[in-house]
């Protein structure tokens, strides 16, 4: 009866797998930018072409760095927490306008209202590639020394902001510069 | 109201096949004649039960009814009707609905044409069915109801995927999921006969008509999907080991090794154990299918709607399922005892040594497939398999299965000597090395790949044609003997020409295809082998629920014979703005020429993609071989006569035999 317990045998490890991979999350992809220095930009702002907004800008503050874009679906689901965020004023927010129509952002904000202190305007997707973003919205925490420190891909949860978000920020927060 | 209807229908089929699990089941065991009746009834209106609901919620969606969550999930008031039929299917509760009504569909079929089956076989057999159905009402019920109401009501929906605005793959997940569920029939056959120890030829009889239409379905979901994806992705290629494709292959493959050993325990009463894993293997493989898209579990470009809560559902029916099924298996299958010894050189060594190889290639697909999860389970980082890995372990595994094609089929049944065989196809085998070596050079240069691909093709070809050659050698009239074969034989000839078509096509596209990617500025031309490609430039045209930019390429022969006007275009779907590529192709039977429109680059340029492909359509035509010939093989007059036979000695009373 051995040979006949075989296939059972195949199956049940199967089944333990299949369950493990059930608690993990496949679009949970480590980020090759985790604990590197993030990336240098200089962008025009989105509501003032004629200033600019950089990395360099942000230097000695833990600061959020928000990809969006008006085209983007998903965007819309994690804009009323971002709102709600940005009004408990925490940590500058800063939004990656990715891709998109200056005309078409700014009509997007002002329909939805303004969580960002700023947004850089990334028409062409550049600063996006540096920062290895493939699908927005991503969502990126960068410390005092300008190192990244957490992304999130995909539309932010009150969980994830309560959860992972919030305890990180006030823990860098606490670090020196 | 209707809404309500449909929901209320589909709690009255749970009802119905529970009542259809039960009762048939101990009524066989027991040999209660009288719950066994209940069979066909049950079966009969869980079936109309569950049409009545899929009819609710298409109503639904013709009519626009956006305060079903549902609906307004997946349609829009702009959604052409044809879209709006289709779209029912089109995400996780509707394809759910789906896949429970093909299932009833498969039931009642069952009841339907098994009339010369014996009641207690058909009451397991229907039992079983039940069983399942149980468990995917149950899952639509509890966590895929696709009649929740919506309140308020918003205006209009977020409409349907745009990828699956498609005709070619609105009817890719019905035909899918008739394959995949079709194997629900052969599975609840085989547990059938754990069940009741009986283990005949005629229960490999009864099951093989079914087993080669469910097949044959799933050929033709598994061929409009790799078709859809060559046109409509935009990159022109036609098979991405895609673990949703992969989750399709695999019960395909199963199905494929099924089939066969089906023939010898039917003829020669072999491998009946082996037959009854494989039946619980293909649709256990099915299942997982159904986990792995819905589930969330891995990624693809497939994922269209994914809920990890309604994975571990799917898992604990899978446990349940195909657990249970493998303990049955392991409890029974010592007592199953296949007769009819064969020598090394048979046509069963033959049908063994091919379900040897179908499965190791059925094993190498689930280990690609799976292995990310498992390195992720086991906490070693995020890899991907792609295309490397499968091509390299799959060709060369097809090859000796190729080779075995042509000789198996030719082999007789329980003793043949291998010198007699290979004399016989002699010529088959010096005109495929001939062909091997030669033709390459009509297209072009020569290459080893293309020469595998063409003599392995022209070997099954020409080995088939054997077949017919000994078949009718005796025979005065020879046309009217053709017509006098077997619908078996005819079946698995037609099948294995597919096989052959389908080699070569895939041999020679992947070999000789040329891509081009250009940037190309209004009326500059571009040479590919023998056609010359110029780009017209771009309008912009609107649709009903898109705006798009039409390119224009003309093609011309070198020497300025027009060809043909290819429009490739780039659609925004206006309600989820997403931007999706309509290839230009001008189809032709030795090549196609593809046209995608890439991105504006300024100054009225853009980026184009051009193809040559040639011989890509053999694939397809190929594919379609195959399943024509499952469908003729099912039709064989054999199984209506025996059924029929069977009928009239047993009468209308047959005994309830326990």
């Amino acid at each position: 009866m051995g040979r006949f317990l075989l296939p059972l045998a195949g199956f049940a490890l199967l089944a333990v797998l299949l369950g493990i991979g059930l608690t993990l999350d496949p679009r949970e992809v480590p980020s090759p930018l985790i604990d590197k220095p993030a990336p240098d930009f200089t962008l025009p702002q989105l509501h003032d072409a004629e200033q600019t907004i950089g990395t360099a800008d942000m230097r000695g503050e833990v600061w959020l760095l928000n990809v969006w874009a008006s085209w983007c679906v998903a965007c819309r689901q994690e804009h009323p927490y971002l709102v709600e965020l940005g009004k408990r004023d925490l940590l500058p927010m800063v939004g990656l306008n990715y891709k998109d129509k200056r005309n078409d952002a700014l009509g997007w904000l002002r329909n939805f209202e303004n969580p960002y202190n700023v947004s850089a305007s990334d028409l062409d997707g550049r600063v996006g590639i540096d920062w290895g973003v493939y699908g927005v919205p991503e969502t990126f925490i960068i410390d005092k020394r300008g190192t990244i420190r957490m992304k999130h891909i995909g539309p932010l949860t009150p969980k994830v902001i309560e959860q992972e978000l919030l305890p990180l920020v006030e823990q860098l927060q606490g670090e020196a510069a | 109201m209707i809404p309500e209807l449909g929901h209320f229908a589909l709690i009255l089929a749970l009802c119905a096949a529970i009542v259809q699990a039960i009762f048939p089941l101990v009524g066989a065991q027991r040999g209660i004649a009288s719950w066994i009746n209940v069979t066909r009834p049950a079966a009969q209106l869980q079936f109309l039960m569950l049409a009545i609901s899929y009819a609710c919620l298409t109503h639904a969606f013709i009519v626009h009814d956006f305060s079903v969550l549902y609906v307004a999930n997946t349609s829009n008031s702009q959604l052409p009707l044809l879209y709006r039929i289709s779209g029912v299917w089109g995400a996780h509760e509707g394809s759910l609905l789906l896949w429970a009504l093909i299932l009833a569909l498969w039931t009642a079929a069952v009841c339907w044409f098994s009339r010369g089956v014996p009641k207690a076989m058909v009451a397991r057999v229907i039992g079983v069915m039940g069983l399942i159905s149980i468990g995917f009402l149950l899952f639509i019920l509890l966590t895929s109801n696709p009649f929740e109401r919506l309140f308020p009501v918003p205006p209009d929906g977020r409409d349907l995927n745009p990828l699956l605005q498609d005709p070619g793959l609105a009817i890719h997940p019905p035909m899918l999921y008739l394959g995949y569920v079709g194997f629900s029939v052969a599975f609840a056959f085989a547990i059938a006969a754990l069940l009741s120890g009986k283990l005949d030829s005629a229960w490999a009889r009864w099951m093989r008509p079914w087993t080669n239409i469910a097949w044959m379905f799933l050929t033709i979901g598994i061929a409009l999907g790799s078709w859809w994806a060559y046109y409509e992705l935009g990159w022109g290629g036609w098979w991405f080991w895609d673990p949703v494709e992969n989750a399709s292959f695999m019960p395909w493959i199963v199905g494929t090794a099924l089939i066969h050993s089906l023939a010898a325990t039917e003829k020669r009463g072999a491998f009946k154990s082996w037959t009854v894993l494989l039946a619980v293997l293909a649709f256990s493989l099915s299942l997982l299918g159904t986990f792995l898209v819905r589930s969330g579990v891995l990624t693809s470009v497939h994922a269209f709607a994914t809920d990890p809560a309604r994975g571990v559902f799917i898992l604990g029916f899978l446990v349940v399922v195909i657990g249970g099924s493998l303990v049955l298996y392991a409890l029974r299958g010592p007592k199953i005892i296949s007769t009819g010894g064969y020598g090394w050189v048979s046509r069963e060594a033959g049908l063994l040594f091919n379900n040897v190889l179908l499965v190791v290639v059925c094993a190498t697909i689930l280990l690609g497939t799976l292995y990310p999860l498992a390195l992720d389970a086991l906490g070693m980082g995020k890899i991907s398999v792609g295309p490397p890995y499968f091509n390299s372990v799959f060709v060369p595994l097809t090859v000796p299965l190729a080779l075995m094609v042509g000789v198996g089929a030719l082999a007789r049944w329980k003793k043949d000597n291998l010198i007699g065989i290979l004399r016989r196809l002699g010529w088959a085998a010096g005109l495929s090395l001939l062909g091997a070596f030669t033709l390459p050079y009509a297209m072009g240069e020569f290459d080893w790949s293309a020469a595998l691909g063409i003599g392995l093709g022209l070997w099954v070809a020409l080995g088939t044609a054997q077949g017919f050659i000994e078949r009718l050698r005796h025979r005065k009239n020879k046309l009217a003997a053709l017509g006098q074969l077997p619908g078996a034989f005819w079946g698995m000839s037609v099948a294995h020409l597919g096989i052959a078509m389908f080699a070569v096509g895939v041999a020679l596209t992947s070999v000789y295809s040329v891509e081009k990617d250009l940037r190309m500025a209004p009326n500059e031309q571009y040479e590919i082998d023998e056609y010359r490609f110029t780009f017209e430039g771009v309008k912009q045209v609107m649709g009903p629920n898109y705006r798009a930019s039409r390119g224009f390429v003309r093609v011309d022969n070198l020497d300025g014979a027009p060809v043909t006007e290819l429009h490739s275009e780039k659609r925004i779907y206006l309600v989820q703005s997403n931007a999706m590529t309509e290839a230009g192709i001008d189809a032709g039977f030795t090549r196609d020429l593809y046209v995608a429109l890439g991105e504006p680059l300024g100054g009225g340029s853009w980026s184009l993609r051009l193809y040559h492909k040639p011989f890509v359509r053999w694939i397809w035509y190929g594919s379609a071989l195959m399943a024509l010939g499952g469908l003729i093989a099912a039709s064989d007059r054999r199984y209506r006569q025996f059924a029929r036979r069977a009928a009239r000695e047993r009468g209308d009373h047959a005994a309830v035999t326990a």
